[in-house]
């Protein structure tokens, strides 16, 4: 019974809410800009590797070089999206 | 709202009609499905299936009646149009029109039809025995036909959206647009739109991960690389959708200002998210068709395809190129120089790699026995037309001259033609080059090609006056004009050439009707068209194993090299096949699913909330339930094969 109970979601699923309300609780209190951006990124970073590590099961195949050539894939288009969109809506405009 | 506010678009007489046919459709069709004893069937055989190929003749389906209802509101939309000062529709009837036109014909026309083809094609192409997650599959239609329900209720409760198909803040937010109609827009693209990116994920999956023994990346057929890279783009632009659509709903419905004037909102910031997600879009609904045609050239030119390589190598290239460009969507939002220069450039870059697969279908032709099929002919017909709307494409790329040409129909023609050429054409080359495929007899030629003339001569007569119309100035969107501004001729040839097009679209339903009739002579066996790629090797219509023996592959077009040499690809020993359970869990969480977006738009939360909960329990059970699918034993493959080849 031990091994049928999905150990990883759950506590993925309890996790992910949890940094959900704490980076939500950055407009409850009267922070200053640098701490909010930074609990923010770093709830924002944790959150991302929770779903890859306990979801995606990242890191659990042997095939690494499709991993790698994802991962890398994913990041440019990430960066290319976050700052083509700063050009365009601050520093560009 | 009161009731009188929730139905008020029922006080406008052509809406009040619509509802009335829709009402005695639905009475025609539950009374026939009584009447014929169908529930069961309809029930066992459909809605609980998970079979690839019964979802994908069900996507087709769904998609094709949306078709219609799109172009019954083009014809509306002309028909305003033809005359100057008309009054057949009022100014809010007329946006919400073209706002449901667009939304339809791209996200409940174009890709479910491409789905349709996916789920139909790509597991037989590979030779798999269905994709990845059959389950999460329905799942995924059930969400898109969910957003479908929603967005087609939209016309008779409480209204439809009515912001454009782009939905730009700050038109689209609270202060200017009051009604339920944007929450409409947010909700069924955002239930639709999770069912899309589960079939992203999905079939990338399935084409990593289950294609036949020996089939090597370079010697995947073409209609799959292209899907492949088309699921690729989908997995990584329709998350930008999911949360911009969000941020709408939280602007709208609970407050926050994301996309506000006042208060540090950004409007444009909507815009900017939207092209993020719109822009690969664009290429989603058309690699996939440059798939369809890649195999319906080499299939009817008697030829291999020209430049095999250097077509996946230019669609890589455009997976990326297509998240490189989505400022060119708002060029004169005012920004500055250099940010319309780059994305000027990113845009230019883009007509390289699509020149080049324009080369190679031309090269793959030239000194082909070719025959002049209906799918053939939309893929000859796609050729200078699309050639059209990408020219027009590079002139729209250049930012200065941009301001001329932006916002006018100009722009309308020229992603019309696009777009009718790219997605359309491909759709129904491919509808009819697989329909044998699905269904065990061919569709009349004669028909087919009759349709065919009719479409491609019906779309330049309409299109066409919408680029001088644009140059003269027509802004796009204006649901009428006066006389004096000289418009009205061109206007009026365009509505003859959309009754021209209508009538081209009729064709093809007259053609299920006649070909349904007239199968037994139209019946044929499983590779009518003397075809190359491996969904020709088996069975049409297609047995549910797909395969009773896998092939191995040893070069691309094995299919096409076994028959030349005379060999059996499925010669193999006949072993008991493993397939996924039937499941009606699917069906019920989408229609809950379907309520809780209902409910949401309305702002019932309390109820939007216990809809929400059965739907994370639905998830909950799935999780926990062991299910680990059934076995065909070789005895019924052996009597299926027996019966499918003719002998009993």
């Amino acid at each position: 019974m031990a091994q049928l109970f999905p150990k990883e979601h759950v506590l993925g699923f309890i996790g992910s809410i949890v940094l959900t309300l704490v980076a939500l609780s950055v407009i409850q209190f009267d922070l200053s800009l640098t701490a909010a951006l930074v609990i923010l990124w770093v709830t924002a970073i944790a959150q991302a590797s929770l779903q890859l590590v306990l979801f995606m099961h990242i890191g659990e195949t042997d095939d690494k070089k499709s991993i790698y050539v994802a991962t890398i894939y994913s990041v440019v288009i990430g960066l290319v999206t976050v700052f083509g969109s700063l050009l365009a809506m601050i520093w560009g405009y | 709202m009161t009731m009188s506010e929730i139905f008020a678009p029922l006080k406008e007489p052509l809406i009040m009609g619509t509802a009335v046919g829709i009402m005695v459709g639905v009475i025609a069709v539950i009374a026939g499905l009584t009447y014929f004893k169908l529930w069961g069937w309809l029930y066992n055989n459909y809605i609980k299936t998970v079979d690839h190929k019964k979802i994908g003749v069900m996507y087709i389906f769904v998609a094709l009646v949306m078709l219609f209802k799109g172009g019954v509101e083009a014809l509306l939309m002309r028909a305003q149009t033809a005359v100057p000062d008309n009054k057949l529709l009022n100014s809010e009837h007329y946006n919400e029109i073209f706002t449901t036109h667009g939304v339809l014909m791209i996200l409940f026309v174009a890709m479910p039809f491409l789905f349709g083809l996916f789920n139909v094609v790509i597991p037989l192409q590979i030779g798999a025995r269905d994709v990845a997650f059959p389950r999460l599959n329905a799942l995924s239609f059930w969400l898109f036909a969910a957003g479908a329900v929603l967005i087609n209720v939209s016309f008779i409760i409480g209204g439809s959206p009515n912001a454009g198909w782009t939905s730009y803040f700050p038109l689209a937010g609270i202060e200017y647009n009051p009604g339920v109609n944007n929450n409409y827009y947010a909700w069924s693209l955002q239930i639709s739109g999770l069912g899309s990116l589960m079939t992203g994920i999905n079939f990338v999956t399935t084409i990593v991960k289950m294609r036949a023994p020996g089939m090597t990346w370079m010697k995947v057929p073409m209609f799959t690389w292209s899907s492949f890279i088309a699921n690729i783009i989908v997995v990584f632009a329709f998350p930008v959708l999911t949360v911009a659509l969000i941020m709408m709903t939280m602007d709208r419905q609970f407050g926050t200002k994301f996309f506000s004037t006042e208060d540090g909102g950004m409007d444009m910031l909507w815009a900017n998210l939207f092209w993020v997600w719109g822009h690969p879009e664009v290429y989603i609904v058309i690699l996939p068709a440059f798939g369809v045609f890649s195999e319906v050239i080499a299939t009817f030119s008697r030829k291999n395809l020209f430049g095999y390589g250097s077509m996946v190598a230019s669609m890589i290239i455009i997976s990326l190129l297509s998240f490189l460009v989505w400022a060119h969507h708002f060029y004169t939002m005012g920004h500055g120089v250099v940010v319309n220069g780059v994305f000027s450039i990113t845009t230019m870059l883009i007509a390289v790699p699509t020149g080049v697969k324009i080369f190679n279908w031309l090269l793959t032709m030239r000194h082909g026995r070719i025959t002049f099929t209906t799918p053939m002919l939309y893929a000859l017909g796609f050729i200078p037309i699309f050639t059209i709307g990408g020219v027009t494409g590079v002139m729209l790329a250049m930012a200065s001259a941009d301001y001329q040409y932006h916002n006018t129909l100009f722009l309308v023609a020229h992603f019309h033609y696009v777009l009718i050429p790219g997605t359309v054409f491909g759709i129904l080359a491919g509808y009819h080059f697989w329909w044998p495929k699905m269904f065990g007899f061919k569709l009349n030629e004669k028909i087919g090609q009759v349709g065919f003339w009719l479409i491609a001569i019906g779309f330049n007569v309409t299109f066409f006056p919408m680029f001088i119309l644009g140059l003269d100035g027509y802004a796009r969107r204006m649901y009428t004009y006066s006389a004096e501004t000289g418009y009205m001729t061109l206007n009026m040839i365009s509505f003859i050439g959309a009754l021209v097009l209508a009538l081209g679209f009729a064709t093809l339903v007259y053609n299920i009707y006649y070909s349904l009739r007239h199968r037994k002579e139209l019946a044929c066996g499983g590779d009518p068209w003397d075809a190359r790629s491996l969904e020709w090797a088996t069975h049409s219509p297609v047995p549910e194993y797909n395969f009773a023996v896998v092939p191995t592959i040893s070069r691309l077009d094995e299919f096409w090299y076994a028959k030349k040499e005379g060999r059996d690809l499925q010669a193999g020993k006949i072993e008991d096949i493993h397939m996924p359970n039937d499941s009606a869990a699917p069906f019920w969480q989408s229609v809950v699913m379907g309520l809780f977006a209902f409910f949401f738009i309305f702002n019932e939360i309390g109820i939007a909330i216990a809809l929400g909960v059965v739907t994370l329990i639905f998830m909950a059970v799935r999780s926990f339930e062991i299910d680990e699918g059934r076995h065909i034993h070789i005895k019924e493959i052996e009597e299926e094969e027996r019966r499918l080849r003719g002998d009993r």
